[in-house]
């Protein structure tokens, strides 16, 4: 019998769930190799300048220490020509040159890294390192340095304008208003880190936390000039990463380096205040959004503006504005994006990156036009709804938003709103409900798999591909269920090495519609061949009329045609079935506009003395596609719910900038919710497939889940007390 | 974090006694506090004594009152029958408190003595007087939004973090504590000590004492107590501000009260006058509005703290309307 969870759309459990609970899986800090030893870093303790001397004898002769490490006397690195940080693949790259010379280009950059025989004892050694420096004034803050903004090279981040400049002006009714987005720090529970392993002069072997095995593979290659076949790098199981592991840290090749000095393996793993200072951040951002609209709410012009905190040695950029050129339709857009350098390390993409930040402006002007019109914000937006991509002028591949609207607006009982803010109490607390809209591109990139059909009629699959949590395995496991028709447990899907044919970073909700696209290929491929393969009955028939059920071919009509995928291995006399199968996306980016939507809706509580806000209930409601798996895609939703409570009420990481220090670098002090911070999350799919992005019709949402749940809550706050609050977090004191 | 050496005592007397052998050792009890000071380098003992297993961990009634070990655990405490029927109070202090692990490994006499949260604490490579007596006190023009408002002197700010600490001196608790010389016992309220000139002085312990109990007195506030903390996460958040609020009551006249609030001063911040005021009124809004108002009396903020001038005042009519059963 075929089990319906086990297939394209069913709820199947992680294949990988018994390895995650029972501690089977293993995280690269867990392995052990002979001769192993440990390296801990010593961070800088100015925020610019230069290294004058360092003292490191103390440490040299400290109870089992092996090097420390430093510019002083790191191996040479190839890559290392010139003195400029290293801009390899496009921000992908170290960027910063570990230990190339003494400048300090942030508080907390690595100075030195001491390896010791054990981690206490490294730990211990690193603390007796002293650095003596020549000191430069330095900036950290964003606020102060606004008029020192640049324009991004970032080609999608030119300034945008469509029909007329700032016509939001002059519109009848309008809202401009300033939108701040603190530094949040991704804090995965798992630390980052990497093991190193030299296997010879040119050969290494590495365990990482990494998004993206074949990336990390690349930039050690292009660092080290060595032949990318010989840089092995493995890293099956990611203990969370939220974007911060999707490029080489300088760290990673620290290691590396001290690999090399001490000829051992070196493994690293940083420390949660290093999380903070070396492994990227969502950078703070300051918007301002002008939105105008005519008296019946139909839009007249939108303009919006962010200067993003940025790091004063790369260039690092996300799509805070995107959405407003596309999201609704307005005559006149015009949105502009600066990076604002200073002097901490570089951001890295944070869960929704970007649209995340914009959507917390844009959607929160929105909700405050929808007042200033005495609309309902559902109304508002579907009033301006596009019917196309006004962007790029497409049609688009699909876009159910304003079902979801509606879906949503009933499970959360948007009529119980009240319609004045600050009007209805409930148990002494104010009553607020809000919601958002959320957007994200629908990407595929190419990606190949490589499928094993085995004479004891297993299934192997194979891609380069990460799962940083969602449940890549799952996803790829059902679909190649689904095109082969065999039982789950007949297959396997395997990844998270670089021995494994080509997959794209997890990153940008790419890996269904990617990956899945080539195992879906490589299983349609593997299907013709047993046709070919299976003797004359079948092969008249067309390989697509064809059923495939219970691990066997059959005619559509006659149910005794059939015949076993084994029997034809043992027919041919074939030990086992092989293909690999690239699957790229085709021209019909260019034709269509592809995107994700989510609408989030939220009923808060909110103290009306004390200032305490409680999300009593959330609704998440995602356009995605088709949904390969109803159950770790309403996880991936919860979680991006529970980001977004986190993001609206709780994160941000403070810098004293007078030291360019952070001042709440602990779990303690930087606050990520907890269980009672969560109330019931309802997720709901609108579940159509999408007929243009890929084989399956999925399109991701894992940047969705969170996208518009921070400006749902706070304009779920603003209904409750009558307070707009344009700055994260909304925490008690901002509403007493 | 520095080698150090580790032994275990198994009687009071033995702890007393390898600490004085060794001024530099310190004792350590659930290590929930120590144990992060040492990995930040803000404390580095060369000796650790364990006291965690001293037959100090009962709680016992005695005449007029109660006296619980200081080796008790937050948790036994706050789930123990006795406790959780004549001082619910400190029950509901306490579960206010860290995280269920946390108060399964926290001890009483822990508690007491755990160090302040500021950041610049934390960081040794920022100033701090507390650490480093000398250094300059860097939360006074920096990040202080968990800053004190009473009780601040130029040299610190800080405020004291527990929970528990802020019902025991509402709750007229002593702490008995034990010396090379003997026994003594410290009334609560003077347990904990302001900064002044001197604030890596937390409070009044002598560097050579344990402490071994806490008692409470009896007391007749079981029906009337409320502990209330607003934080910035619904649960395993220091509080922004807190406040142990108790009543006596005649119908609806307050015979006694006792009020204390937490997150507002280098100690847990008794409001004796307060107290005093309230005996005879009538419990109503206002007559709690007044009591907030005279409470605030002296509190002086920062440039991140403002907020505790009003959200501290706020806390105080909540948590007395609830201990009053006053339900909006
Ligand atoms: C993440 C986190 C969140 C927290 N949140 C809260 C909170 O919300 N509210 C709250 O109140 N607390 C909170 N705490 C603090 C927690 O309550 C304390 O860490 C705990 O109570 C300390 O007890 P302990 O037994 O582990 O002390 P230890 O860490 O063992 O000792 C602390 C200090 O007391 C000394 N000491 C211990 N016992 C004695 C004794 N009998 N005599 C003399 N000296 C002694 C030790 O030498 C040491 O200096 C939190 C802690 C953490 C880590
Ligand atoms: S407030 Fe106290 S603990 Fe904080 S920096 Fe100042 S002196 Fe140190």
């Amino acid at each position: 019998m075929k089990n319906k969870d086990e297939r394209i759309g069913g709820r199947m459990s992680r294949v990988d769930a018994q390895l995650k609970v029972t501690g089977a899986a293993k995280y690269f800090a867990e392995f052990e190799v002979p001769n192993l030893v440990y390296g801990v870093l010593v961070p800088s303790t100015i925020t610019k300048g230069t290294i004058k001397s360092l003292d490191t004898k103390k440490a040299e002769s400290a109870p089992g220490v092996l090097a420390v490490l430093s510019y002083l006397n790191a191996p040479k690195t190839p890559a290392y020509q010139t003195d400029e940080p290293s801009k390899t693949s496009s921000g992908r790259g170290p960027g910063m040159k570990a230990f190339h010379d003494n400048k300090v280009y942030f508080n907390g950059q690595p100075i030195a890294m001491v390896v010791a025989n054990t981690f206490e004892r490294a730990t211990y050694a690193a603390s007796l390192v002293t650095a003596q420096y020549e000191k430069s004034s330095h900036q950290t803050e964003l606020k102060s340095n606004l008029d020192k903004g640049i324009t991004p090279k970032s080609k999608s981040l030119q300034d945008y304008q469509r029909g007329k400049k700032d016509a939001y002006q002059t519109a009848p009714v309008k809202i401009e208003a300033e939108y701040i987005q603190p530094t949040e720090v991704h804090n995965p529970m798992e630390l980052h880190g990497i093991l190193a392993q030299w296997e010879g002069p040119d050969k290494i072997t590495v365990y990482a936390k990494t998004q993206g095995v074949k990336m990390t593979q690349q930039v050690i290659a292009d660092t080290f000039k060595i032949p990318k076949e010989n840089v092995s790098v493995h890293s099956q199981f990611v203990g969370g990463a939220f974007g911060m592991s999707l490029r080489v840290w300088p760290h990673e090749i620290a290691t590396i380096l001290a690999a090399q000095k001490v000829q051992r393996p070196v493994k690293l793993v940083i420390t949660r205040d290093q999380m903070f200072t070396i492994a990227g951040y969502r950078p703070h951002t300051h918007q301002k959004v002008g939105i105008g609209a005519n008296k019946d709410g139909k839009f007249v012009g939108i303009s919006h503006w962010a200067n993003v905190q940025n790091s004063n040695y790369e260039e690092f950029t996300e799509a805070t504005v995107g959405m407003t050129r596309f999201l609704y339709r307005s005559p006149n857009v015009n949105t502009t994006y600066r990076v604002v350098p200073l002097d901490i390390c570089t951001p890295i993409p944070m869960r929704g990156p970007g649209e995340a930040t914009g959507a917390f402006a844009l959607e929160s002007a929105i909700d405050e036009l929808s007042y200033a019109l005495n609309m309902d914000p559902i109304d508002l937006r579907m009033k301006n709804y596009p019917e196309k991509d006004p962007e790029q002028d497409l049609p688009w591949s699909s876009n159910h938003v304003r079902e979801a609207y509606q879906l949503g607006a009933d499970k959360i009982g948007w009529s119980n709103r009240p319609k004045e803010p600050r009007s209805k109490k409930e148990n002494g607390m104010w009553i607020g409900y809000g919601m958002a809209t959320g957007t994200f591109g629908a990407h595929r990139r190419e990606a190949t798999a490589r499928a094993q059909l085995k004479a004891d009629g297993t299934l192997l699959i194979q891609s380069a591909a990460s799962d940083i949590g969602p449940g890549t395995g799952t996803a790829m496991v059902q679909i190649a269920a689904e095109v082969m028709g065999m039982p789950a447990d007949q297959i396997k899907f395997e990844l998270g090495e670089t021995a494994f044919p080509y997959a794209p970073i997890q990153g940008g909700s790419a890996t269904v519609a990617s990956v899945g696209s080539a195992v879906h290929e490589a299983c349609m491929a593997l299907r013709q061949q047993l046709v070919e393969l299976s003797g004359n009955a079948l092969k008249k028939a067309k390989v697509d009329t064809l059923v495939y059920e219970e691990g066997r071919v059959r005619s559509p009509t006659d149910r005794s045609a059939s015949i076993a995928y084994t029997e034809i291995l043992k027919r041919n006399n074939l030990p086992m079935l092989e293909v690999t199968k690239e699957a790229k996306p085709g021209e019909e980016g260019k034709k269509f506009a592809m995107y994700s939507f989510s609408v989030h809706f939220v009923k808060v509580h909110v103290h009306p003395t004390t200032g305490v806000v409680r999300v009593k209930h959330a609704v998440a409601v995602a356009d995605a596609g088709t949904i390969v798996n109803h159950k770790t895609a309403s996880s991936q939703m919860m979680g991006g719910a529970v980001g977004g409570i986190g993001m609206a009420l709780q994160e941000e990481a403070v810098i004293d900038h007078r030291y360019g220090r952070y001042i709440n670098n602990d779990l303690a002090n930087y606050h990520v919710p907890v269980n009672a911070d969560i109330p019931d999350i309802d997720v709901l799919f609108v579940d159509k497939k999408d007929p243009y992005i890929n084989p399956m019709g999925a399109k991701g949402l894992g940047e969705i889940a969170i996208i518009g749940m921070a400006p749902a809550i706070a304009n779920a706050v603003y209904n409750a007390t009558g307070k707009r609050i344009r700055e994260l977090p909304i925490t008690p004191d901002k509403l007493i | 974090m520095k080698a150090f050496q580790y032994v275990r005592a198994n009687t009071a007397k033995s702890a007393l006694e390898a600490l004085a052998k060794d001024p530099s050792a310190q004792f350590i009890a659930g290590g929930t506090n120590l144990v992060d000071l040492m990995k930040r380098g803000v404390t580095a003992p060369d000796k650790l004594i364990d006291i965690s297993r001293l037959p100090l961990n009962k709680i016992e009634k005695v005449a007029n009152g109660v006296r619980i070990g200081a080796m008790s655990l937050n948790s036994q405490v706050a789930d123990d029958k006795l406790i959780l029927e004549k001082w619910p109070l400190l029950a509901q202090a306490l579960n206010a408190g860290a995280s269920a692990q946390l108060r399964n490994k926290a001890t009483v006499g822990g508690n007491m003595l755990q160090r302040t949260r500021c950041g610049y604490f934390y960081d040794t490579e920022m100033p701090c007087n507390k650490r480093q007596p000398g250094t300059g006190c860097g939360a006074k023009e920096g990040y202080n939004r968990m800053h004190a408002i009473f009780g601040t002197s130029e040299h610190c700010i800080a405020v004291h973090p527990s929970d528990m600490c802020v019902a025991l001196v509402a709750l007229d608790a002593a702490v008995v504590v034990q010396g090379p010389k003997g026994e003594r016992t410290i009334p609560f309220t003077e347990f904990h000590r302001l900064p002044g000139d001197r604030p890596e002085k937390d409070n009044t312990l002598g560097k050579d004492e344990l402490i071994v109990a806490v008692t409470l007195p009896d007391s007749p506030y079981t029906q009337h107590a409320h502990y209330l903390k607003v934080r910035d996460r619904a649960s395993y958040a220091f509080a922004l501000v807190s406040v142990a609020a108790a009543l006596e009551l005649e119908g609806k006249t307050i015979k006694s009260a006792r009020l204390a609030m937490g997150g507002v001063a280098h100690k847990p911040w008794r409001l004796q006058e307060v107290e005093k005021a309230l005996v005879g009124k009538t419990v109503s809004e206002a007559t709690f509005q007044q009591a907030a108002q005279q409470a605030m009396a002296g509190a002086r903020a920062f440039e991140y703290n403002a907020f505790k001038l009003k959200l501290a005042p706020n806390t105080i009519v909540e948590a007395l309307k609830m201990a009053a059963g006053l339900t909006a």
